[in-house]
C-alpha cells in the first residue's frame, strides 16, 4: 500500500504548476473569459504540447498514460489554477467514451485530441431527466442507413465551441430504461443541429443542443446500439473521480487563499488571523480540506477497474465534494467579508466552482442516495 | 499509488486472525463484560504471545512490525471486538519510561508494566488545570531523598484498579509555568494517597478524584530531569493518539447497528428502522466519512511508514474519530426507541431486561461517550494545536 507518484508524474505535475504558475494567473484566466472566445487556443495548443491530452490516454491510443493517478495530477493543478479550457468534456467526458468503446474511429479521434486539434462535448443530460443517465428523450430512428436524431441536450460542456459531439439518444424502449439508449458522433455543423451557447457561471462555455431531425449516417453509431447506459455510467464515474481531484486542488488554493488573506488583513488592531473564532474556522476548512484529499486518493486507486466498488467509490468521493466544497466555499467568502463578494478577488471565482461542481454528475443527495442503493442500505 | 498490502502483510493478518480465533472466540464477541479481571487476562494473553506493545522497540518487549502490520493488528482486533491492552502502560507510560528513564527505572518498571503487573494510571488533570493542564499546581518538595508531594488529581481513569500513578507536579513555582514540572512514579499504597470515586452520567465509575497528602516518594522515582517534565507529557500524549481515530471500532459497532435495524425485534407487526429514510441516510453519512477517516489515517500511516512521524495531522483523527464514535452512540439511542428510558445497568444473572437485549446499554453507553470530545485534549483543544502547528496561525 503506498500514495507515492511515479516520477513521470511528478514531473508532470510540476512542469504543469510551472506552466499554470507564470502564464496563468488569475489576471490572466479573467482577460480570457472576457475574451470573445472565452477560452484560449493558445493555452490549448500548449497543454496538448506539453503532452497534458496524451497521458491520459494508454499506449493503445498512442498516449504515455492513463491510469486514473495520472489524470488525477492533471486534474489536481487545473483546479489550483481555476483552468477553463474543455479539457474535462473533450479529455474525459468524450474522450473516455471513445476510449472505452474502441475501434478505428476512436483512435483517429483520440489522436486528433492529443494533438490538441479536436475539442469535443458530450451531451448526456436532458432538462427533464435531472440527474439520471437513463433519462433520454432525445429519439434517434433508423431511416436506411442513417439515424434522425430529434430531442434536446441540457447543458453540454463546451457544446458551443466544440467541433463535434457525441450525442445520448435513445433508439428503442421508454423515457427512463437503461436500455435502448444509444451514442451518436456529430459533427457540429450538421444540418438541424443548434447550439444554445452561453458561459457558466463559474466561467466555462456550454450550451443546450437542439436537435431538430438531424440526419446521421449510420457509421456514427458510437458503441453498440442500444447498449450505452453502462458506457456513460462508467464514464461519467470516472469523471467523477477526476473531477474530485480537481475539486481537491480547489479546495486547497481556497485555504491557502483564506489563510494569506486573514494573515494581512487586520481589525481591531491585530490581524483577524489571530481571533480563535476564525482560526477554528480555518482548521475545519483544513479537516474538510484533508477528507478531500483522502476521498480523491481513495476513489483514484479503485477507478481503473469497472465494476461496484469503482460505482461506490465515485459516489463517496462525489458526497464528499459536495460537502467539502460548500464548507469551504463559502466559510473562506465569509472570512473575506466583503471583498470576498467582489468580482476583484479570486476566492470568489474558486467559491463559484466549487458549488458547480457539486452540480456536475449529480449532486452530493443523489450521490449519497445512489451510495445507499449499491450498498443495499436501501432498497434498488 | 496502490491500494493492495503485500502477500508478506496478508500472510501476517492470517497470523493474527487464527489468534484471535483461538483466544478470543467468536461466540464471545461483544459479550465479554469488561471488568478488571477480564481486563488483565486478555492483558495478559496478549503479553504471552509477545504482541501486548507492538509500537516498543523490540529490545524492551515491542514487535518490530512495521507501521503496516501495526494497522493490520489494530484492525483485526477491533474487528474481533477485543479489549485494547491496557492503554496507560503500553501506550503512555511505556514509552516515556523507556525513552527518559535511567537503566535501573528500565529494568524495574518495564517488565511489570508489559506484563501489567502493574497497573498504571495517569495524574495529569487537577481540578483546577483541564486544558490549561501546564497550570497543575500538585506540589513536590524536595526534602533529602524525598519528595513530598501535596495537591490532587482528577479524573483518573480507573484510579480504584492502579497499582502505580504516573504524576506531573510542580517542583519549581517561580518560572514560567511550563519550566517547572516534573514527572514522578507515586506507588498507589503510599501513605497519604487517597481516591474518591467519581460516576459520570449513566452510572459508570471509571474516573476518580486522587488526593495525595505529605506523599513521600523516593527521588529515584523520578524520571528524567527535574523540571523537565512538560517535555515528557508532551511525548506522552503525541503516544497516546495512536488509534484515536478508532476506525474499525467503529466500523464494527456500526455495523451491530445495521444487524439491529433489519432484523429488530419489535418490527414483527410494525416498520423496521432499516426501511425508515432518515435512519438509512444517517448510516449512509457516516459510512462516507468513515472512509475519508479512513483513508486519512492511511495516508497517514504511509507518512509514519516513510519516516515522516505522526504530525500534528493526528488531531484530524481525533478530532474526527471521536465526532463519529459519538454520532454511532447516539444512533443506538435512536434505535432503542422507548426502551432507551429503562436504567438497567445493574442487572442480576438471573433478571431479564425490560427490553430486546442492545437497548439495554444504548443510552448510558451514549452518556458516556460524550467523554471522548473532551478527554486527551478536548476537541478546541486540538484545534488550537492545528491552527498552530499545521496552519501556522
Amino acid at each position: 500500500m503506498n500514495f507515492e507518484f511515479t516520477e513521470e508524474q511528478q514531473m508532470l505535475r510540476e512542469s504543469l504548476a510551472r506552466f499554470l504558475r507564470e502564464k496563468y494567473d488569475f489576471e490572466t484566466r479573467q482577460k480570457i473569459i472576457a475574451s470573445d472566445n472565452g477560452w484560449s487556443r493558445d493555452t490549448w495548443a500548449q497543454f496538448a504540447e506539453m503532452g497534458l491530452m496524451a497521458a491520459a490516454f494508454p499506449e493503445e491510443f498512442d498516449g504515455f498514460g492513463g491510469t486514473a493517478v495520472d489524470l488525477s495530477v492533471i486534474m489536481e493543478e487545473f483546479g489550483r489554477g481555476l483552468v477553463v479550457e474543455p479539457y474535462l468534456p473533450t479529455v474525459v467526458l468524450a474522450g473516455g467514451v471513445l476510449r472505452h468503446t474502441g475501434g478505428e474511429l476512436a483512435k483517429d479521434l483520440i489522436a486528433q485530441i492529443s494533438a490538441g486539434d479536436l475539442v469535443m462535448g458530450l451531451g448526456f443530460a436532458e432538462p427533464q431527466g435531472r440527474y439520471d443517465l437513463f433519462h433520454v428523450e432525445t429519439k434517434a430512428e433508423k431511416q436506411g442507413d442513417e439515424y434522425v436524431l430529434s430531442g434536446r441536450k441540457a447543458v453540454v460542456l463546451a457544446a458551443n465551441i466544440a467541433d463535434k459531439l457525441i450525442i445520448a439518444a435513445r433508439t428503442s424502449g421508454n423515457i427512463r430504461d437503461e436500455d435502448g439508449i444509444s451514442l451518436f458522433l456529430i459533427d457540429k455543423d450538421t444540418d438541424g443541429l443548434t447550439v444554445e451557447g452561453y458561459p457558466t457561471i463559474d466561467g466555462l462555455q456550454a450550451g443546450d443542443v437542439i436537435l431538430d431531425k438531424v440526419k446521421v449516417p449510420a457509421a456514427s453509431l458510437v458503441g453498440e446500439e442500444g447498449k450505452a447506459y453502462p458506457v456513460l455510467e462508467a464514464v461519467i464515474d470516472k469523471a467523477i473521480i477526476a473531477l474530485a481531484a480537481e475539486a481537491m486542488g480547489v479546495c486547497q488554493k481556497i485555504c491557502d487563499l483564506t489563510g494569506e488573506y486573514t494573515r494581512s488583513r487586520e481589525q481591531f488592531g491585530t490581524p483577524i488571523a489571530q481571533f480563535q473564532v476564525l482560526q477554528h474556522r480555518m482548521v475545519d476548512m483544513f479537516i474538510f480540506k484533508e477528507e478531500m484529499t483522502s476521498m480523491t486518493y481513495m476513489a483514484v486507486m479503485k477507478a481503473d477497474t469497472e465494476g461496484h466498488d469503482t460505482r461506490v467509490a465515485a459516489s463517496m468521493a462525489k458526497v464528499q465534494l459536495g460537502k467539502s466544497c460548500k464548507f469551504i466555499g463559502e466559510s473562506a467568502v465569509q472570512l473575506h467579508g466583503g471583498m470576498g463578494i467582489t468580482e476583484e478577488m479570486a476566492v470568489g471565482h474558486y467559491f463559484m466552482h466549487a458549488t458547480m461542481m457539486d452540480t456536475l454528475f449529480g449532486n452530493g443527495d443523489f450521490h449519497q442516495k445512489r451510495y445507499e442503493r449499491l450498498t443495499g442500505l436501501r432498497a434498488a | 499509488m496502490d491500494l493492495s498490502f503485500s502477500e508478506k502483510d496478508e500472510a501476517f493478518r492470517q497470523e493474527v486472525i487464527s489468534f484471535l480465533d483461538e483466544n478470543w472466540p467468536a461466540d464471545q464477541r461483544g459479550k465479554v463484560e469488561f471488568n478488571k479481571e477480564t481486563y488483565l487476562d486478555w492483558h495478559k494473553k496478549l503479553h504471552a504471545k509477545g504482541w501486548v506493545a507492538p509500537a516498543w522497540p523490540e529490545e524492551y518487549g515491542g514487535t518490530g512490525w512495521t507501521p503496516t502490520q501495526r494497522y493490520i493488528f489494530d484492525q483485526e482486533m477491533a474487528k474481533a471486538e477485543t479489549f485494547p491492552s491496557l492503554a496507560f502502560n503500553t501506550s503512555m507510560v511505556g514509552p516515556v519510561i523507556y525513552t527518559f528513564g535511567s537503566p535501573e527505572q528500565k529494568e524495574r518498571f518495564l517488565p511489570p508494566t508489559l506484563s501489567a503487573d502493574i497497573w498504571w494510571c495517569q495524574g495529569y488533570s487537577e481540578p483546577g488545570s483541564g486544558s490549561d493542564l501546564a497550570s497543575l499546581r500538585t506540589k513536590a518538595v524536595r526534602e533529602g531523598d524525598h519528595y513530598i508531594v501535596n495537591g490532587s488529581k482528577t479524573w483518573t481513569t480507573f484510579a480504584q484498579h492502579a497499582d502505580w500513578i504516573f504524576c506531573l507536579v510542580r517542583t519549581d513555582p517561580d518560572v514560567k509555568k511550563q519550566q517547572g514540572i516534573s514527572f514522578l512514579l507515586i506507588d498507589m499504597k503510599t501513605p497519604g494517597v487517597t481516591v474518591r470515586p467519581i460516576i459520570t452520567l449513566g452510572g459508570d465509575h471509571e474516573v476518580n478524584e486522587v488526593f495525595l497528602e505529605d506523599v513521600k516518594v523516593p527521588v529515584e522515582n523520578l524520571i528524567g530531569e527535574e523540571n523537565m517534565g512538560w517535555t515528557y507529557a508532551k511525548f506522552l500524549l503525541m503516544h497516546e493518539r495512536s488509534n484515536i481515530a478508532a476506525v474499525h471500532q467503529s466500523k464494527r459497532y456500526l455495523e451491530r447497528l445495521k444487524e439491529v435495524a433489519a432484523n429488530d425485534d419489535l418490527a414483527g407487526h410494525g416498520p423496521k428502522m432499516s426501511d425508515d429514510p432518515d435512519f438509512i441516510k444517517k448510516v449512509s453519512e457516516i459510512e462516507i466519512d468513515l472512509t475519508a477517516l479512513e483513508f486519512t489515517e492511511l495516508r497517514s500511516l504511509a507518512n509514519e511508514e516513510a519516516g515522516k512521524g505522526p504530525g500534528a495531522e493526528s488531531s484530524i483523527l481525533k478530532i474526527r474519530g471521536t465526532e463519529l464514535q459519538q454520532r454511532i452512540s447516539h444512533l443506538a439511542v435512536e434505535l432503542a426507541g422507548y426502551y432507551a428510558l429503562p436504567y438497567q445497568r445493574n442487572l442480576g444473572h438471573n433478571e431479564y431486561p425490560a427490553g430486546p437485549e442492545h437497548t439495554v446499554d444504548a443510552a448510558a453507553h451514549y452518556f458516556n461517550g460524550r467523554k471522548t470530545s473532551i478527554y486527551g485534549g478536548t476537541n478546541e483543544i486540538q484545534r488550537n494545536i492545528i491552527a498552530k502547528a499545521v496552519l501556522g496561525l
